[in-house]
Parts: structure tokens; sequence; C-alpha cells
């Protein structure tokens, strides 16, 4: 397993979440993404826990194209990964943004 | 040693009125001061539907015979290499078979038999979860063995490499066959020695056998099983 | 509710939760952010999941107070490891205390976890004790089997233990899966890759024809809720009586009539041509209004 942290720079989020909220299935090719409050207001941290080994460096782009793309600041999402493609990756976190934008 | 000097060593020679036929026993036998009802499987057994339903009528037998008199209670002895692994058995619903041997262990129980298992040999599975877990209290004789599937199966199952699920099996007893993890993790209640005395183990054994199931908390005293009763806790008292 | 014709197979724990009870009703216990995590799966190189593949709580359902658990197939093939297997048993122990009109489980499981396999028996053998616990107590406990991964192993039993057993045709139940068999017994004795055989000997319409499953439904959420809510008011009305020792003789006669009447047989065909489907071969394609029809004329 890998795992690593990144705080990434985003707008704050328009409205606080009201509590956790959990996307996918961590599954062969699949993720969950779990979504919480975070400590900051303008910047989103992410924890990833990944069963493939030295893919950190597309999971920096696909990260920061979604804190790029979304208004996340001040959330904190937490990840367990069995192998997604950066497309499934992206399709799961933009749901989880979805979820507690609803 | 051959069965009928395991008998002897147990129950003390002449304490012991047991019939083997087949892979099934059955009889009754002398711990301390009290007759009890012996019921168990042989040689290995694979447990099928007939022998499932040979255990469960012994077991419906015995609280039959003690409907109006104090319940005697009722020693299992296991060994199983799990479950008869068929189409036919499985067509006609073999866990079934085996919910139906555990709905008769639970009638037994809830009518005030206290249940004891002595493992012999294997107990492995599926042939383990029918009968002889479901006891109050588990001894294992020294030299049981107690598994779910041996590494190599794992291995092809789960496609870790057996060098690592052996390397792994020397430090965790989460997976690792053997008697010692099950004991670790509270689902063995003793392990005996050859140096033992038996008849008197068996007798306290059963002295001390409770129909509560403490065997989470049991897990967590010997540190083999660290989250299981703080987890049920946490949603019981949710 | 609403219209929409959702799978019950193809949908995950969550969204068969949320469908299956009325709707804001559910309150999870031990959920994902308290990350009650497997701490075996780590050293394996296995991913975790934040709750550990099973998903536990209170809700109503039609007006009722439940309990519910519900597998998730897809991590791990719903397999019952430490935690998972904590869990459930866990929300039986509460059962004791809160006294829910039933228990839900909805099983998807291959059985035990092979990579903390010695805590998953146990624990299979704990929540065993506890479904009969809980049911000896006038609390029924209904399974419901229409996953991926239907329930084997441990779980078959653990289905079997329960008070009722809602299957659809797509569920399967069993003990060894038919993988495992071919694996150690040869391909002809139980070819894995012929789904439709496997689907004859595990399957729903054949579990329903036995006895083994007490409802079959269409695989879609709502079926699934109908039949729950139904069997929750017949308990209502008919309290569930602790397992009798005339109970149990009864039942031993049934499963040893079973293994004499089908003693060599190896394929769901002989079991419906016994039950008086004129046409066996056919019975897989009829629709489940059809095939109950038909249970309902002959038994």
């Amino acid at each position: 397993m890998e795992q690593f942290t990144l705080t990434l720079p985003s707008s704050p989020l328009p409205q606080d979440i009201v509590r956790a909220a959990i996307c996918g299935v961590v599954s062969s090719g699949n993720l969950e993404v779990l979504v919480e409050p975070g400590a900051t207001r303008d910047a989103c941290e992410i924890v990833v826990n990944t069963s493939a080994h030295g893919f950190r460096d597309i999971w920096e782009a696909v990260l920061k194209d979604f804190a790029a793309r979304h208004d996340v600041g001040g959330l904190r999402l937490s990840i367990n990964d069995a192998g997604a493609t950066p497309a499934v990756v992206s399709l799961r976190l933009d749901q989880a943004f979805e979820t507690c934008a609803a | 040693m051959s069965e009928q000097a395991i008998f002897d060593r147990l129950f003390g020679a002449g304490g012991h009125d047991i019939a083997s036929t087949g892979l099934f026993l059955h009889g009754s036998a002398q711990v301390g001061d009290k007759r009890v009802t012996v019921i168990g499987t042989r040689d290995h057994a694979a447990i099928d539907g007939p022998l499932a339903l040979r255990i469960a009528a012994a077991i419906l037998q015995a609280v039959r015979a003690d409907a109006d008199t104090a319940p005697r209670p009722i020693l299992f002895i296991a060994d199983t290499q799990g479950q008869a692994l068929s189409r036919h058995d499985e067509l006609l619903g073999l866990n079934g078979y085996f919910a139906h041997v555990a709905r008769c262990v639970d009638l037994a129980r809830r009518h005030g038999h206290r249940l004891l298992t002595v493992i012999n040999g294997e107990a492995v599975s599926g042939g383990f979860l029918a009968f002889g877990m479901l006891a109050d209290r588990i001894c294992a004789l020294p030299d049981a063995q107690v598994r779910v599937m041996d590494l190599r199966a794992m291995a092809r199952v789960t496609r870790i490499s057996l060098e690592r699920l052996e390397e792994l099996a020397g430090v965790s007893p989460v997976f690792a066959p053997g008697a010692e993890n099950y004991w670790r993790m509270g689902g063995i209640h003793e392990i005996w020695s050859t140096d033992d005395n038996w008849p008197d183990r068996l007798a306290a054994a059963l002295a001390s056998a409770t129909d509560t199931d403490g065997r989470a908390a049991i897990g967590l005293e010997r540190g083999g099983r660290l989250l299981a009763a703080p987890t049920a806790q946490l949603v019981a008292d949710a | 509710m609403n219209g929409r014709r959702i799978s019950y197979f193809e949908a995950s724990a969550r969204m068969r939760l949320s469908g299956l009870v009325d709707a804001d009703s559910f309150s999870e216990f031990c959920p994902p952010e308290l990350r009650q995590t497997s701490p075996h799966l780590a050293q394996l190189g296995a991913p975790q999941a934040f709750d550990d593949g099973v998903v536990v709580g209170r809700a109503k359902l039609a007006g009722h107070a439940v309990l519910v658990a519900a597998q998730e197939g897809r991590f791990i093939g719903g397999s019952v490891g430490e935690v998972h297997g904590a869990k459930i048993r866990g929300l039986l122990d509460k059962a004791l205390v809160k006294r829910p009109a039933a228990v839900l489980l909805l099983a998807d499981s291959g059985g035990v976890r092979l990579h903390e396999a010695n805590a998953g028996l146990i624990a299979i053998s704990e929540i065993m004790r506890a479904v009969l616990r809980v049911q000896a107590a006038g609390i029924p406990v209904f399974a419901l089997v229409g996953g991926s991964c239907g329930a084997f192993g441990g779980m078959g039993i653990v289905t079997r233990l329960c008070a009722e057993v809602v299957m659809s045709e797509q569920g399967r139940l069993g003990l060894s899966g038919p993988e495992v068999i071919e694996t150690v017994r040869g391909v002809e004795e139980f070819d894995s890759r012929d789904r439709a055989l496997v689907w004859r000997v595990t399957g729903g319409k054949l579990r329903r024809t036995l006895g083994e499953a007490t409802r079959l439904v269409d695989d879609l959420i709502p079926a699934f809720r109908a039949a729950a809510a139904d069997l929750i008011a017949r308990y209502q009305a008919h309290p569930l009586a602790p397992a009798s020792l005339v109970a149990l003789l009864d039942e031993q006669a049934r499963l040893a009539a079973r293994s004499e009447r089908f003693a060599g047989a190896r394929d769901g065909r002989e079991i419906w041509q016994a039950a008086g489907f004129a046409d066996a071969s056919r019975v897989p394609e009829l629709s489940v209004a059809e095939f109950n029809l038909h249970l309902g004329e002959t038994s």
C-alpha cells in the first residue's frame, strides 16, 4: 500500500457540509472517497491510500485538476483506491463533490 | 494413538460406551461424576448431508431423552476436514443441513445441556462451524489441526504468493492455520498437552462451561483479536 | 415510492439500503468517518474500506423499526473479517435490547475473508450464535439474497438460520462455491463456467422450490422492500416462536426425506420435475410471477 497526503489550494466551498458522505466502492479498478469538513477554508486536504505503487505524479495531476475545477476549500477527502484509472478517479471525485454540494 | 486409546485416556478405561460407525461417533461417557452424551465425527470426516442429519438426530435424541430430568451435558468430538464438496450436496442445500445442526445445538443449549467440544485430529472450516464451534467450551487435543484453508490453497485464491503467506504466517495469528492461533483469538478455550490429566481437564472444562458467548472478550484478553469486542460494543451502544 | 426499476443485483449495499427502507429513516452505526477498518489487509497489500464492506444501522420499514446490515459484495467479495463480522454481531446484540420488528440481513458474501481467515471463521460462528439468540428472543431475522456474490460459505449457513430468506432468481445460496468444487473435484463434478448450470444448482428458483428460500421476488429493490414489509406485517400478527423440539424433529424429517428422494440428483431440473413443473428445462425462463403461481398451485 502507498499512502500520501496533499493539501491543495481551492476556493472555499459555498456552504458548509452538514455531514460526512461516501462515494464509490473499493473494488478492482475502483475507489471510495470519503468527504468530511477539513481544517482550512481555502484549501482541500486529500489523503490517498492506494494499492497501486508508483503513480504519485498522476494522482497529483488528477487531484490538482479537481481542486481547480471545483470550489472545494474546507473539505477533507480520504481515498481508498484499488488501482482505478485517472478517468475513474476524476468521475468519483466529481460525484463526491456533487454529493456534498447538493 | 488409536481411537479407543484416546477414549481410554479421555474417560478412563471402561468409562465410555461409544459406537463408531463409518464417520460417526455416538454413545456416552463418564466425566467426573457426570454421565455425558458423546456425539462426533471421525477419520477426518468430510461432512455431507446424511452425516449432518445423523449429528442433528443424535442431538435431538439427547434433548428428548432428558425432557423430564436434569439435562446431561453433550460432548462433541470433532474430527473433520470440512464440508463435503460435491454438486449433489450443494444442490440439496448443504448449508441448510448445517443450519439445521446449528439449530439443534442451540435447542440443546436452551434446554440446559452444557456443551463441550474436544477437537481430535482436524477442525476445518464449514465442518467445524456446523457443530463443534458452537459449543460452550472448546478444547483441542495436542496436535489438533485447526484452519479455514491450507496456505497453498489460500495463495491460489488470494493471488498472494505462498512465500509471502508463509513469511507472514510466522508473525500473524490472524490467517495462518494452527490451534494456537485460534486459542489466541478466543476461538478455542483450551489446548491440552500430552502430559495433562485429560479426565481432570475435561471435568474442569465442563464445570467452567457457561451458555454465553465470551469468545470476543477472550480474544481481546489474549491479544489475538483486538477489534472484535470493541467494534461489536461500538455498534451495540450506538 | 419512485417508479424507477433499480436492479438489486447491480446496486451497491448503500443503494440497496436507501431503496429498501423508508425515505430518510436510515441512521448508520459505526459509519465510514469512524474509520473502523480492517487492520489485517494492509500487511497483505490489499486496500481497506472505511466501512469494512458492511453497512449497519437502524431504520424504519413501512413505519416499523428495523435494524439492518448490508454487505458490499464488491469489496473483497463481501467477505467476513474481524471488523466486518463484529459489526453484524454488535447489531444482533443491539437487537436483543432494542427489540425491533425485525433484523434485515442483506447478505452478499462469499463467506470468510481469507486475508484474516481465523478471525473471519470465529466471527461467523459468533454471528450464528447471535442470530439464534435473537430469534430465540422472538425477534425474526430476514435474509435478503440477490447480490452478485450470493450467500456462500459461513454466510450461507447464517442465511439459512434466518426465519425468512427472500431471494431473487439472480441470487445464489450455498456452502461451497462452484469454483471451489471445480478446483478440488474437477470440471466433470461442477463446471463453474457453465452459468446456467450454476444457477440451476444454487439460484433463487431452485432454492425456492426446495423451501430453502421462503420468497422469490424480481430483481428490483422495490420488490425486496415489498416482500420485507409483508413479512414484517405477518410477524407482527403472529410473533416468532422459539424453535421447539417438535419443530426441529419435523425439519429433521423433511431434510431426511429430501436426501432420500433426491439421493442421486445433481441438477435443479430433477427437483423441478419432481415439483410438478410440466417442462423442467423451461423453469429458468419463467417470470417470477409465473413461477410463484405454479408453486402456489402445487404446494
